[in-house]
């Protein structure tokens, strides 16, 4: 029905203002249909407030958007009829089990009572929920909770799903867990926008991603090609004495380039690409008297993308608050 | 039941089968009506009832304690026997029990905002009020409870309503319409207070001494003059009035003309303007 290069979303010059603060401020996207999109940025860039005005929760303050085609504007029942939201929060009832709130998406959606239930127990077995299936959700772990969370998400299988930080906040395992279901449910033809501060979890699952920053994107492109922008890897060396620190930066620098001063009095960073350079690097330090404790070789940081993009490191605004907190209570 | 235990369960290859199986197993449904949805956000509400008892019994059980202390401590004093004191305070306290309860419709609706249900809710494709109508409709469920707990308790202390059952019926409905109109107030509130604790805070600061300045524990005519003026045009008041003509076969429909259309007013006031508060969101 689709072919490859109809545009699930089609967004241009989004804006949403709260108070003084341009909280989303131009930003255009691209998204081809059952591709999974990444939105990259820190805390307060902009993200959940873009997936919220295209969810239709709230409405732009300029611009447009099209998502599958519906203006969001114009008609948001039938983009609301083709997507599905994934909030940061985990948007599930804790004061109900994990069995009622599937039973409750189902019957809202609009299935019969026993199709619901039928629907909310195969929805339990496959996301391995089925043995808390009657306990209440304020009892699950995080990883249950987002596996529910995703689960509520698919009741109804919707066209498009959007995934604020699917993974913020969890451990490995159930990171791995969540990525999983993300990938089955791309293999079945949904497409995605995700969210995320995290650039290995946009590369591990994004097709295309959007780098966002101050409620503007600041890059676009395929993981490679971010990753080529910024310097496909970074070497970290931490010292065994701070003291030391201007002197490592100096060999370091001249060896493989600008260096990066690390927040750890005793650590620094570089853009490398090549292992044979960067262990050249560190043997010339040992060489020179400089005692490293540990260093390691690997892909660029959120920061080290951040600084190679904007000339600043990433900040999260507003100390540690979500997204959605920081950027919905105007007042 | 421990919490590890279904944790320990590794996502392995045959759950991603699943998880892709059940994801190609359905073709949407037709949309919900109006009318389903609010019903299954009322079954929603009395879910919670059910599972979150704790939050009926705060409010039902300052009631009862204040029907026992205020009966046997000041029931002599003040009517000349707990009997007669019993008699005058027992409808007041129905009216007092089922409005408390009103706050906490405000408090479930900033706790779904605050834990991030309503984001949900909001992107579904159902009728937008649904969600507000349908949490009316379970509380109305825990109007009529914290209403029977007191109407019970009264009976067992040797209340005899004169009107008999039809008369407490009455009153209990007029009481729980009221509570309709007036919990719409406290789900504005919980629309615009940052927490749940700031909107049960700011409502029983209004509700408390409310229920307090009016005719529910004692007669108006025994207070100073300023203070029974204002007690005599308390709302809470001539709903008391109302509730306790009702059960005793003497309500003057005047009284119960301007309950209902307080009830009335409050409603169009104030359930416009949460709404447009949820949608805004």
């Amino acid at each position: 029905m689709t072919s490859q290069s109809t545009l699930a979303i089609e967004a241009t010059g989004l804006v949403k203002v709260f108070g003084d603060t341009r909280a989303v401020d131009g930003v255009d996207l691209a998204v081809r249909s059952g591709s999974v999109y990444g939105v990259l940025g820190p805390n307060g860039a902009g993200k959940t407030t873009t997936i919220r005005m295209l969810a239709t929760l709230i409405r732009p303050d300029g611009g447009s958007a099209r998502v599958l085609g519906h203006d969001i504007v114009q008609e948001p029942g039938a983009v609301r009829r083709a997507v599905s939201l994934t909030g940061q929060l985990a948007s599930v009832d804790e004061d109900l089990t994990g069995r009622e709130n599937l039973i409750l998406l189902g019957r809202l959606l609009g299935l019969r009572r026993n199709a619901a239930k039928t629907r909310a127990a195969e929805l339990l077995e496959a996301f391995g929920l089925a043995e808390a299936a009657g306990r209440m959700v304020k009892n699950y772990s995080g990883g249950m909770r987002r596996r529910l969370d995703v689960a509520a998400s698919i009741v109804v299988t919707p066209q498009l799903m959007f995934l604020d930080e699917p993974t913020t906040g969890l451990d490995p395992r159930s990171r791995n867990q969540v990525w999983g279901i993300i990938r089955a449910l791309v293999a079945e033809g949904t497409t995605i926008l995700l969210c995320t501060q995290y650039l290995e979890e946009a590369d591990q699952l994004a097709d295309g991603i959007a780098v966002i920053d101050h409620g503007k994107v600041i890059a676009e492109g395929t993981p490679g090609q971010l990753k080529a922008s910024v310097g496909t890897g970074a070497l970290h060396v931490r010292l065994l004495d701070p003291e030391q620190r201007p002197q490592a930066e100096q060999l370091i620098g001249r060896a493989l380039g600008a260096v990066h001063l690390e927040p750890d009095l005793a650590a620094l960073s570089v853009q490398c690409s090549d292992a044979g350079r960067a262990a050249e690097a560190v043997a010339e330090l040992s060489r020179s008297g400089i005692g490293v404790a540990d260093f390691s070789l690997g892909q660029p940081s959120l920061d080290e993308v951040f600084l190679a993009l904007t000339g600043h490191p990433a900040e999260n605004d507003s100390d540690q608050q979500p997204d959605a907190i920081a950027e919905e209570q105007p007042a | 039941m421990s919490t590890p235990a279904t944790e320990a369960s590794l996502m392995t290859e045959a759950d991603e089968a699943a998880v892709r199986k059940a994801i190609s197993s359905t073709s949407r449904p037709p949309t919900a009506s109006p009318l389903s949805a609010a019903f299954t956000f009322g079954w929603r509400g009395m879910l919670k009832v059910k599972h979150v008892p704790e939050q009926l019994l705060d409010v039902t059980i300052t009631p009862v304690m204040f029907v026992l202390m205020f009966t046997y401590l000041f029931g002599g004093a003040v009517a000349g026997s707990t009997g007669a004191y019993l008699d005058y305070i027992l409808p007041g306290v129905l009216v007092m029990s089922v409005l408390f309860t009103t706050v906490y419709s405000g408090v479930a609706l900033n706790t779904d905002l605050t834990k991030g249900v309503v984001d949900r809710f909001r992107s579904l494709p159902i009728w937008r009020p649904s969600p507000l109508v349908g949490s009316l409709l379970g509380d109305s469920v825990r109007y009529l409870v914290a209403g029977t707990v007191i109407i019970v308790l009264g009976v067992a202390l040797g209340y005899r309503p004169d009107a008999g059952v039809g008369g407490v019926l009455a009153a209990l409905a007029l009481v729980v319409v009221f509570a309709f109109g007036l919990s719409w107030v406290f789900t504005t509130l919980g629309l615009l207070l940052r927490s749940p604790n700031a909107v049960m805070n700011a409502g029983f600061m209004g509700i408390f001494p409310l229920t307090f300045l009016s005719n529910v524990f004692v007669d108006p005519s025994t207070l100073p003059a300023g203070l029974e003026a204002f007690v005599n045009v308390n709302p809470i008041s001539i709903l008391a009035n109302a509730s306790r003509g009702l059960m005793e076969g003497t309500a003057s429909a005047a009284d119960i003309g301007i309950v209902l259309a307080t009830a009335a007013v409050l409603t169009a006031v104030f359930a416009p303007l949460t709404t447009r508060l949820y949608r805004r969101g």
